[in-house]
């Protein structure tokens, strides 16, 4: 009963877990699928869709999320609740209980590097949806594009992106991107300081609904917009949903059956599957973590999964790609500008709300939607360090949010200052966005189905089950993941790392590579931080569990 | 919108929507909640420590 002493021993040494647990389950079904809904699944995936095969892209898509996403998420929610359980509710805990090594701790400095070095950036891109969403409030966003014909819009709106985020140099001069970037700091650390319970869950249980309420508000209007200009009566909502749900062929190949045998396809729905879940990124391992032990994992992740492909299928799909079709046409919907989120979100899609009737309020309602969406994932990125930082070291929450605070908006303050062609959350985005997104996630499918144990993690998983895993998914789970995961990383490398080489040591500037390596260096050594913490949190949890041995049947 | 583009619509967001609606039924219909107190139960007291 050594746990339930407090005595002076106790105090200097690592708490095991936190106590916290989730107040309901409903709860953290909302703040799972909060954090997995972002930007992605409303500007990424329906740009992706459309130019890789309109609805042929659905296909290997939904295969996708049978054999990779669902069967990693299963996993995730499983290795967080066993952490949990056991006292652990940071990853290096969690994979420490799991792999019963003392190196097995340090796959987990993945998972709190992945989450924090996103937010670095993602709060950035959460500001600018804050930033429309006001001006498209207060009715300023229309002067942007005025005097302007309808070809230069998007020209416009780009100029006007580029000023906003500084695009075009080095530093600080974007005050008000600045500002903006501190009152959703302030937004966000209100609400993470507030505890899982009071502050997450609460907001995730208000904002999730009322998101998909505003996303509901913008299909209604998108749907029954019928020919907005009777002067161009191609542009109707039926040739719309066709430009982004008629079955093509890929560029180069002869029939839509060529396009289903193309790996290019298959290696771009996969990876939309697997970003758009969230799986990789260890924030499910800590939102599991407060799971109690009895809690059912498979009903809860299957739900939260549905959640996410709810908003990125029927709202994404239905509402971004048709509504740019119908106020900017086809041609003006070319390949960069469907392909980049960006070039999508806050380029495009301006200039549609400003030729749509009430596009100011459209428009608010869409980048305050889009805004929510972004919040709910950002808030889910700081827990998990917040976790460790607690249990490794017995900080409080505030001086845990206050330390890590700290060391998010210095990267924060970077990807801000290296804002030239966005030099800094590029490469941010692409090696821990991408990299060791792979990376972690294939790590956690081997510990689940070859470390832990296939017999192990089903009599785990089916605890509480409320659904029972059908028996295919565990073949799927020991064999198919891995490989499939192996092989569209190995495929990706071969497809992006010799071109992004290319540029860094070709293309660019010195003073633009000097600002890559710049922010290579601070990954690297956020890392090596993260490592030190993780062995010096080891050691004390060594110590722990050496004087909860010693201690064993004494009563205090 | 071609034929094969309705059907690809209608299955796609038939599908989401099926799923989405089952799951949320089955979590709603069995209000098996962590709704979790410390109950004095929880607490322990060491009464039973020999």
């Amino acid at each position: 009963m050594a746990d339930d002493f407090n005595g002076p021993v106790e105090s200097v040494l690592p708490r095991k877990g936190s106590g916290e647990h989730w107040g309901s389950r409903i709860g953290v079904i909302l703040a799972v699928a909060g954090s997995a809904v972002g930007l992605g699944n409303f500007l990424r995936f329906p740009g992706l869709a459309a130019t890789n095969g309109g609805g042929v892209f659905m296909i290997p898509y939904f295969i996708s999320m049978l054999i990779l996403g669902i069967p990693i998420c299963w996993v995730e929610w499983t290795m967080g609740r066993y952490g949990g359980a056991r006292g652990y509710n940071s990853a290096p805990g969690i994979f420490s209980v799991l792999w019963r090594r003392s190196y097995g701790k340090y796959f987990g400095v993945l998972a709190m590097l992945i989450p924090v070095v996103i937010y670095m950036y993602y709060v950035y891109i959460e500001a600018w949806c804050l930033s429309y969403a006001i001006d498209y409030a207060r009715g300023t966003m229309s002067s942007i594009a005025q005097g302007v014909d309808s070809s230069g819009e998007v020209g416009r709106y780009q100029a006007h992106f580029n000023r906003f985020v500084g695009f075009g140099s080095n530093g600080f001069p974007k005050a008000r991107a600045m500002v903006i970037l501190g009152l959703v700091f302030l937004i966000n650390f209100s609400l993470i300081f507030r505890g899982l319970t009071k502050g997450i869950e609460t907001f995730c249980k208000f904002a999730m609904p009322l998101l998909i309420g505003f996303a509901l508000i913008i299909l209604v209007r998108v749907l029954t917009l019928g020919t907005p200009d009777p002067a161009k009566p191609e542009a109707c909502i039926n040739n719309a949903l066709g430009f982004m749900w008629n079955p093509k062929p890929l560029d180069g190949d002869e029939s839509i059956w060529a396009a289903l045998m193309n790996p290019g396809l298959w290696l771009s729905a996969s990876g939309q599957i697997f970003f758009s879940l969230s799986v990789g990124f260890g924030i499910v391992l800590n939102y599991a973590s407060y799971l109690r032990e009895d809690d059912d994992v498979v009903l809860s992740g299957l739900t939260a999964s549905a959640t996410n492909q709810f908003c990125e299928v029927c709202l994404g799909g239905l509402i971004t790609v048709p509504v740019a079709f119908l106020f900017l046409g086809a041609a003006q919907l070319n390949k960069d500008v469907l392909g980049s989120t960006m070039a999508l979100g806050f380029h495009a899609l301006p200039a549609v709300f400003n030729r749509m009737p009430a596009g100011n309020v459209f428009g608010a309602i869409w980048f305050t939607m889009l805004f929510m969406a972004a919040i709910t994932s950002s808030l889910s990125m700081l827990q998990p360090a917040i976790a460790f930082l607690e249990e490794g070291f017995n900080l409080g929450r505030r001086a845990s949010v206050t330390w890590l605070g700290s060391i998010v908006a210095m990267g924060s303050l970077i990807v801000i200052y290296f804002s030239k062609d966005l030099l800094a959350l590029d490469t941010m985005d692409f090696w821990v966005g991408t990299v060791c997104i792979y990376v972690l996630a294939t790590i956690q499918v081997i510990t689940v189905g070859w470390v832990f144990g296939i017999k192990n993690a089903r009599r785990e998983v089916q605890r509480g089950a409320e659904l029972r895993i059908p028996g295919i998914f565990w073949f799927i789970i020991k064999y198919v993941s891995p490989l499939y995961l192996l092989t569209i990383f190995a495929f990706w490398c071969y497809n992006s790392m010799p071109e992004y080489f290319r540029t860094i040591t070709e293309d660019l500037q010195t003073e633009d590579r000097n600002s890559v390596l710049f922010v290579l260096v601070f990954l690297v050594g956020i890392m090596a931080f993260f490592a030190v913490l993780v062995y010096l949190a080891g050691r004390r949890w060594n110590e722990r569990e050496t004087w909860e041995h010693s201690t064993e049947g004494v009563s205090p | 919108m071609t034929t094969p583009g309705w059907i690809l619509m209608i299955l796609s967001v038939g599908f989401v929507l099926g799923l989405v609606t089952f799951c949320f039924y089955r979590v709603l219909r069995t209000p098996k909640t962590t709704q979790h107190m410390h109950a004095p139960l929880e607490i322990n007291t060491h009464d039973a420590d020999t």
